[in-house]
């Protein structure tokens, strides 16, 4: 089966050069990497804004460009939405104005009626509809801005990170916004950003991008649990996503027990409703490893599992990541290089994993 | 008002009026497809042609007035062409009178235009493209109303300049009362007969009223238009 997305392109500008490739099925890819390794670019290659020097752009089974075959289809005939760090909403519209824009030039054979009020709800922004964008608080534009890009019907929406201007209240009231657009619009997304949170919290695929090459591409939650893609792993919020349901609530010690594929895991008691999916996120500096099992320990989280895998110090400093292979879910644990050598741990090496329920996070 | 003015004067306000307004409308759309492409083309003899444009600013009137009597006269190669082939005649007419005035008006008209083009965001043009819109209807949902005060102010200058002109219309189209007499021809003609006086001062005054009126208009305009943009 093809992918959704499927680029390559090389393009010189100055002295950046971007020399990228990859593929995706995922409902939201991310583009990670620092600034200035050749995100933006890469998406504007995919949008039409930039016409690479040579490469070829595959979305959805419908080829954009292909430089040796001189294919080059102009940006308004993709029906690639855009979502840019600005919100850029027409000012001399009015936000009304601003969202139907796209609709004049979509084609105009799915029902037109009820795209509207799907989108005003899934933003929340029908109280906005007669405001000149000029008034609105930058989170406000944003979701315009998505709003806008959906209802011009996009094949594959871009998104260039659309929280980087926003602090971090604004940034937790769009994210959901943004999840329920992943999970319920059917429209894939490709997301670039330079926060691990953001993408530990919405991607499904994780391309990471370094000085404009890929240096990894896969699903995210491998890519998170593994010890040695220093740009994940090295960082002070590294840590694995395990997938989860709700078994049930435990009111009488306020906790919420999860079950996942390493086994049944507590947590703070979250407010959703048992057999709900959920995302769940273990810093690697949140777990300690244990050769045996702990009974009288604080900690409500025990998991056996086995190293797979050792990354190395990050530079001269103490600390390391160790993968663990808990039952097929992998998860990472930062501890020093003493306590790896005093422990002999080795991949192979049968260890427990103790986690504080407190310190589990669902993004 | 007809008992205030002799029917020469009337006569002469009203062509100045039809003059400046012709002048106006008609170098609008050659007005932004050259404010446009100065804008944003990328071309060979880009600078030729904004000199070019700019010529009638700084070059005497009256040349520019012999340059149009050599071209569009009725024995002139253009002027030729346009009476033998649609029988056009523009020497000694009052069309002959709107082209000098549109002339002299068309830099102006260009340099307001093409600012305000310069001046828009080009990203919102690429978010417009990402849209779905072509690059024309970007240049005419998104281009064209951001640049709307800066056209408006050219069309207010192009008007004012034609309803001044003098040197090149008289040089063109002479000064024929009822047919190329404009304003300030007739301003000319009564300072320079005996009792003229009182006239040229009649005619001065109406001359300095619609000079306001399109002032105001434009700063109206402008601010009616100002209410859908962010203040700048």
């Amino acid at each position: 089966m093809s992918a959704v997305v499927e680029v390559s392109a090389r393009h010189r500008l100055g002295a950046f050069a971007l020399d990228a490739a990859f593929a995706s099925n995922g409902r939201l890819t991310a583009l990670f990497g620092r600034s200035g390794s050749g995100k933006t670019t890469l998406i504007n290659v995919i949008s039409g804004l930039i016409r690479p020097q040579a490469g070829r752009v595959v979305v959805d089974g419908r080829v954009m460009v292909d430089s040796a075959a001189g294919i080059f289809v102009p940006k308004h005939r993709r029906r690639i939405g855009y979502v840019f760090q600005e919100a850029r909403l027409f000012p001399h519209l009015t936000v009304r104005q601003n969202l139907l824009y796209g609709r004049w030039f979509a084609p105009r054979t799915e029902d037109r009626g009820s795209r509207l009020d799907d989108v005003l709800d899934l933003l929340g922004i029908g109280h906005l509809l007669h405001r000149a964008p000029g008034t609105l608080s930058g989170g406000e534009k944003q979701r315009v801005a998505i709003g806008r890009a959906l209802l011009a019907k996009p094949g594959l929406l871009l998104m260039d990170e659309p929280l980087a201007s926003l602090d971090e209240q604004r940034k937790a009231e769009i994210l959901p916004h943004i999840e329920r657009l992943r999970d319920g619009f059917g429209i894939p997304i490709v997301y670039v950003s330079h926060s691990i949170a953001e993408v530990a919290r919405l991607a499904t695929h994780l391309v990471i991008l370094d000085q404009g090459r890929v240096t990894m591409s896969g699903p995210t939650a491998e890519l998170m649990s593994r010890p040695d893609i220093p740009i994940l792993s090295s960082a002070p919020e590294a840590g694995a996503i395990i997938e989860a349901r709700v078994l049930r609530h435990e009111p009488e010690h306020g906790l919420t027990i999860l079950q996942t594929p390493m086994g049944p895991l507590q947590i703070a008691r979250r407010s959703v409703p048992e057999g709900a999916q959920l995302r769940v996120r273990i810093l690697a500096r949140d777990v300690m490893l244990s050769l045996r099992p702990l009974d009288e320990i604080s900690a409500l989280n025990v998991l056996p599992g086995t190293v797979s895998a050792i990354g190395g110090r990050h530079g001269d400093g103490a600390a390391l990541e160790v993968r663990l292979d808990c039952n097929g879910a992998g998860l990472l644990a930062r501890l020093t290089a003493k306590s790896a050598e005093q422990l002999r741990l080795a991949p192979g090496s049968a260890v427990y994993a103790v986690i504080k329920s407190v310190s589990i996070d669902t993004p | 008002m007809s008992d205030w003015l002799s029917p020469q004067e009337w006569t002469a306000v009203r062509l100045s009026l039809v003059v400046a307004t012709t002048a106006m409308l008609a170098s609008l759309l050659p007005g932004l497809a050259v404010a446009w492409l100065l804008a944003r083309g990328r071309f060979w003899g880009k600078s030729l042609l904004d000199a070019l444009i700019h010529l009638p600013l700084i070059m005497p009137p009256v040349v520019t007035g012999y340059l149009l009597l050599i071209g569009f006269g009725r024995r002139g190669p253009i002027g030729q062409v346009l009476d033998d082939w649609f029988g056009i005649v523009l020497s000694f007419r009052w069309t002959g009178a709107a082209l000098a005035c549109a002339v002299m008006g068309f830099p102006l008209l260009v340099r307001a235009i093409r600012l305000s083009i310069e001046a828009i965001d080009r990203k919102l043009e690429d978010a417009a493209g990402t849209l779905g819109a072509g690059p024309f209807w970007v240049f005419l949902t998104v281009t064209l109303p951001l640049a709307l005060p800066g056209i408006l102010a050219g069309m207010i200058l192009c008007f004012a300049k034609a309803m001044g002109e003098f040197g090149a219309t008289i040089t063109f189209v002479s000064n024929i009362p009822g047919e190329t007499q404009t304003l300030p021809s007739a301003i000319y003609t009564l300072t320079q007969v005996p009792d003229g006086d009182a006239g040229a001062m009649r005619l001065t005054l109406i001359s300095i009223a619609i000079s306001v009126a399109a002032l105001l208009a434009s700063e109206l305009l402008a601010r009616l238009v100002g209410r859908r943009l962010p203040v700048a």
